[in-house]
């Protein structure tokens, strides 16, 4: 049973932990805050002047708020990427990361939230949406539904995220069965997240780009390549600058299962290009927009190929064995495919399925400065939360940030930390402690 | 575009004038400082289909002033320089029946209206000039102008009845003005002109 | 069961703000200001009779001009419907200029709920090569004809479906209104809407005091704020007078036409009945209350 004391305890020792760290980890969150600080301002602005300061218009209602608010919920859905290998094949080493791609998944979350804050056009009411007090359009309304499982969502993977660190930290194991049941429910979870954000746009027969059968299953197979891609150079950073141990097995199998689902994702986009060029229909205009532009406006078509080369480069990349066990081939795939997923999740859905309008009105799109720079305010958070999430996940994984037993361990020595599910460790010897002290820590 | 033939009063003007109540009857010689006279009707209550289609309907003369800058409609027909006809056509003043173009009188009259089947008195009474004739030579006053239209363009004044044809205005389930065929089609010349329209909307642009 | 909603809230509120409510009065006057308070639609005739009341005062305070913002409900026995003379419409813009003056629409940024459309005549009625922007020096061009677009007020709405938060519904009499204080300003309706119809309010709306119109309906062209949506409603302050919209009122070729579905002696019903009227989109279901015809 928790103690108020031990809690107490994790709640300070994790921010002494936040709180120290060498030159790198300072001029990270110095520039994180800048940026954060520049978004706040751009937001306090928008809230002034109203969403004009953006460049959507009744023409172009979504874009790029919206735009990254759908690609970050494939990363957060991507989590559980990790989650079905390792509980459903059983397979040790992506268990340990797994804990890391749900803070991911927490900090996408928050990121999502905040993007629909900046969004909508009356913050102040966005207690409507709370049921009880507010009132949800339940059950038609896909927006309502996406409020419930997307905080549903956030909030079992803090669940699971507090409860396993905060089990590791007072020197216990979380308890198999509870945590395997939360784990295996993410996974629907995450599914349903990632669906009921593309039902969202796959329900509306006014956008006919968007009204496709295909859309759902697009987006968890792009979801699926794209999230995990963070977590591939996340882990390699990791290695490097801290003693978290990742074999490179489990690196190379994440990296071979995002081939698979960007071949998914690649198929279901030939089979749409398909249907739009070979029926050629009116429906046809939005994908002429979006590759090959309409009537001499073409100002998102270079950005198209992009993605579409760049996810096919990925693709060719992971699947290869070479490339794919080559580290700098496959932090390029990594960089290449987010940057695909990202342009095909925002660039690429949003603005095309609004453009032309449902009158036929070309409004050419491109973010305004503010919408940028609250963007990479958004973006800033998600990395400033996810940074501090991970300065204190690490070292509770790797068995040096404890809390002292009653039995009073010395400090210094780290529990030993043998058959944890969430550490590997190396051999049977535990790791001592290399000039870094459990208290003090400087 | 109508030589001379200026747009009058502006829709809106004119509505208004006649859903507060139709204007009384008066002769037009009683009405002073009015430039020109329009038709409007008023439906008063008539169930069923009226066998005349001016039956159930209060006729109004609505004074309008001159042609004013922007307006869409014709000038009125009838105006108080040339209405009661009689006062140049005496009756007694034997009639030239002759299909002719006029040139001494009446010569800024331009007769585009089925000119190569019809002329002038076709429609206006050769004896008595304050009135219309139909093709069955029975004569209408000009209040009842629309069954001498409706004799050629009956589905036009079957819609008009129904409130179809033509503007209507007032209250969906209460009073309404329907304004006569001589109110929108100048009767010599019905055919309308293009108008110059309204400013198109501002399209959007990234920059407010 | 209103009634028991609005304790809950009440109890929640009450909770929340706690001190402050005893000192600055009775709980109920927190859950009844603008802010806190329940949906439009789940008011009672009292509470909503005090809600436009206070709107009233709240322009008179920001403007200096006596306002009127009626509530009037959906009479029974009512269901309106719009029709369209495609064959004599010009393209004159009167309605969208007559619209904008009668609602109350924001003139920087420019906000028109009537929109029209210039369409070329071989193509049919092909609204994806529509253009609203022709700047004719007369109209009708030769070889183009015009067609006005504007909420449809569906049967089947999909802007009511896709509301997250159940501030856009449909009236009793067929109109499709906006609790302009409920809504988010999500734009979910926005990018439902087939017509283009529903339009967002991106900055504080700008009237010229003297262009104001002062009766206004709390369902309608009473004053927006920035971050709502807005679209047509048929002039509800009109309409549920007796009165015609003012586009109708407004085009000079008498090509809009309006009445009550259920009167079989209403205009709406002549047209359907004896002309080949149609409407827009139909493959989508929205089952519009606009029609559009032909007369000659």
């Amino acid at each position: 049973m928790p103690s108020l004391w031990k809690i107490r305890c994790f709640v300070a020792r994790s921010a002494r932990e936040v709180t120290h760290g060498g030159l790198l980890y300072w001029s990270w969150i110095v520039a994180l805050l800048a940026l954060v600080g520049f978004g706040f301002a751009a937001y306090l602005e928008q809230l002034d002047h109203g969403l004009i300061t953006t460049s959507m218009r009744d023409q172009v209602s979504w874009a790029f708020y919206i735009g990254n608010f759908t690609f970050l919920v494939g990363v957060a859905a991507a989590a559980v990427m990790l989650v079905i290998p390792a509980y459903v094949y059983d397979w040790k080493p992506i268990k340990e990361v797994v804990i890391l791609g749900e803070l991911l998944a927490i900090a996408s979350l928050v990121m999502c939230a905040l993007f629909v804050l900046v969004d909508v056009g009356r913050p102040d009411r966005l207690w409507h949406l709370v049921p009880g007090i507010g009132y949800l359009n339940l059950p038609s309304s896909l927006l309502a539904w996406d409020v419930i499982v997307l905080n549903g969502y956030l909030a079992l993977n803090l669940c699971i995220a507090t409860y396993v660190l905060y089990s590791l930290f007072v020197g216990g194991q979380p308890r198999k069965g509870i945590f395997k049941l939360l784990v295996l429910l993410s996974i629907p979870c995450a599914i349903a997240i990632h669906t009921v954000t593309a039902f969202l746009y796959n329900g509306i027969p006014a956008r006919p780009f968007w009204n496709s059968a295909i859309l759902a299953p697009r987006f968890l197979a792009s979801a699926f390549c794209s999230g995990p891609a963070v977590l591939l150079i996340l882990m390699q950073l990791l290695r490097r600058f801290t003693r978290f141990e990742i074999p490179d097995a489990a690196i190379w199998k994440i990296a071979e299962l995002m081939a698979y689902a960007m071949f998914v994702n690649l198929f279901l986009l030939g089979a749409e290009v398909f249907k739009e060029y070979y029926s050629n229909t009116e429906h046809l205009i939005h994908m002429r927009y979006m590759f090959t532009g309409l009537d001499g406006q073409s100002s998102i078509v270079p950005y198209m190929w992009f993605s579409v080369v760049a996810s096919l480069i990925a693709f060719v990349l992971f699947l290869v064995p070479a490339t794919r066990r080559n580290p700098m081939t496959l932090n390029l795939g990594c960089v290449l495919i987010w940057a695909g997923v990202y342009i095909e999740k925002g660039m690429g859905l949003v603005i095309p399925g609004l453009t032309p309008d449902t009158l036929g009105e070309i409004y050419e799109y491109f973010p305004s400065r503010s919408e940028v720079v609250i963007s990479i305010g958004i973006f800033s958070v998600g990395s400033l939360l996810f940074t501090l999430m991970v300065k204190v996940a690490t070292p509770i994984l790797l068995g040096e940030f404890r809390l002292r037993s009653p039995s009073r361990h010395f400090a210094g020595t780290p529990h030993p930390s043998s058959g944890h599910p969430f550490v590997q460790s190396q051999g049977s010897q535990p790791q001592t402690s290399t000039g870094r002290v459990e208290s003090g820590r400087g | 575009m109508g030589e001379g033939r200026e747009p009058t009063r502006s829709v809106y003007l004119l509505s208004r004038v006649s859903v507060s109540a139709p204007a009384p009857r008066t002769g037009p010689r009683t009405v002073a400082g009015t430039l020109g006279l329009l038709l409007v009707a008023a439906f008063v209550g008539c169930d069923g289909s009226p066998d005349s289609p001016s039956e159930g309907l209060e006729l109004a003369w609505v004074e309008t002033d001159g042609p004013q800058e922007g307006d869409y409609l014709p000038a009125p027909a009838l105006s108080l320089e040339t209405f009661p006809c009689s006062d140049c056509h005496d009756p007694e003043i034997p009639v030239n029946r002759r299909v002719r173009e006029l040139k001494l009188v009446h010569a800024e009259i331009p007769m585009r209206h089925a000119s190569s089947q019809t002329w002038c008195l076709d429609c206006h009474d050769d004896v008595d000039r304050d009135q219309l004739r139909l093709s069955s030579g029975e004569k209408v006053p000009f209040e009842d102008v629309l069954r001498l239209c409706g004799q050629c363009h009956g589905s036009q004044l079957r819609d008009w009845r129904a409130g179809v044809h033509g503007l209507r205005t007032g209250a969906w389930n209460g009073e309404k003005t329907y304004l006569q065929c001589v109110y929108c089609h100048d009767a010599h010349d019905p055919a309308f002109r293009p108008i110059e329209p309204e400013p198109p909307p501002r399209a959007p642009t990234r920059t407010p | 069961m209103n009634e028991a909603r609005s304790l809950d809230r009440r109890d929640f509120l009450c909770v929340v703000a706690g001190c402050v409510a005893a000192t600055t009065g009775s709980c109920a006057d927190v859950t009844h200001t603008p802010f806190f308070r329940e949906r439009l639609r789940e008011l009672t005739k009292a509470e909503l009779a005090d809600i436009v009341a206070g709107m009233a005062e709240d322009y008179h305070a920001r403007y200096g001009k006596r306002f009127e913002v009626g509530a009037a409900p959906a009479q029974p026995g009512v269901e309106f419907a719009y029709a369209l003379d495609l064959s004599h419409c010009v393209g004159c813009r009167r309605c969208v200029h007559a619209c904008v003056a009668e609602n109350n629409q924001s003139r920087d940024p420019e906000v028109q709920w009537i929109r029209v459309l210039e369409v070329e005549k071989g193509e049919g009625l092909d609204l994806a090569h529509a253009d609203p922007y022709y700047d004719a020096a007369l109209v009708p061009r030769a070889g183009y004809t015009y067609v006005p677009i504007a909420c449809q007020q569906c049967r089947n709405p999909p802007c009511v479906k896709t509301c997250p938060t159940g501030a856009t519904w449909q009236e009793p009499d067929g109109i499709t209104v906006i609790d302009y204080d409920w809504c988010i300003g999500c734009r979910c309706c926005i990018s439902a809407c087939p017509y283009g119809a529903r339009h967002f309010n991106w900055a504080e709306p700008q009237i010229p005091a003297d262009e104001l119109n002062t009766t206004t309906h709390v369902l309608g062209n009473r004053l927006r704020e920035k971050g709502v949506v807005e679209k047509c409603t048929f002039c509800i302050h009109r309409v549920r007078e007796g009165l015609y919209p003012a586009c109708v009122e407004a085009c000079p070729t008498g090509s809009r036409k309006f009445g009550n579905l259920l009167d079989p002696s209403s205009e709406i019903r002549y047209v359907l009945e004896h002309k080949r009227a149609f409407v827009l989109e139909a493959e989508l279901g929205t089952r519009p209350r606009f029609y559009y015809f032909y007369g000659d």
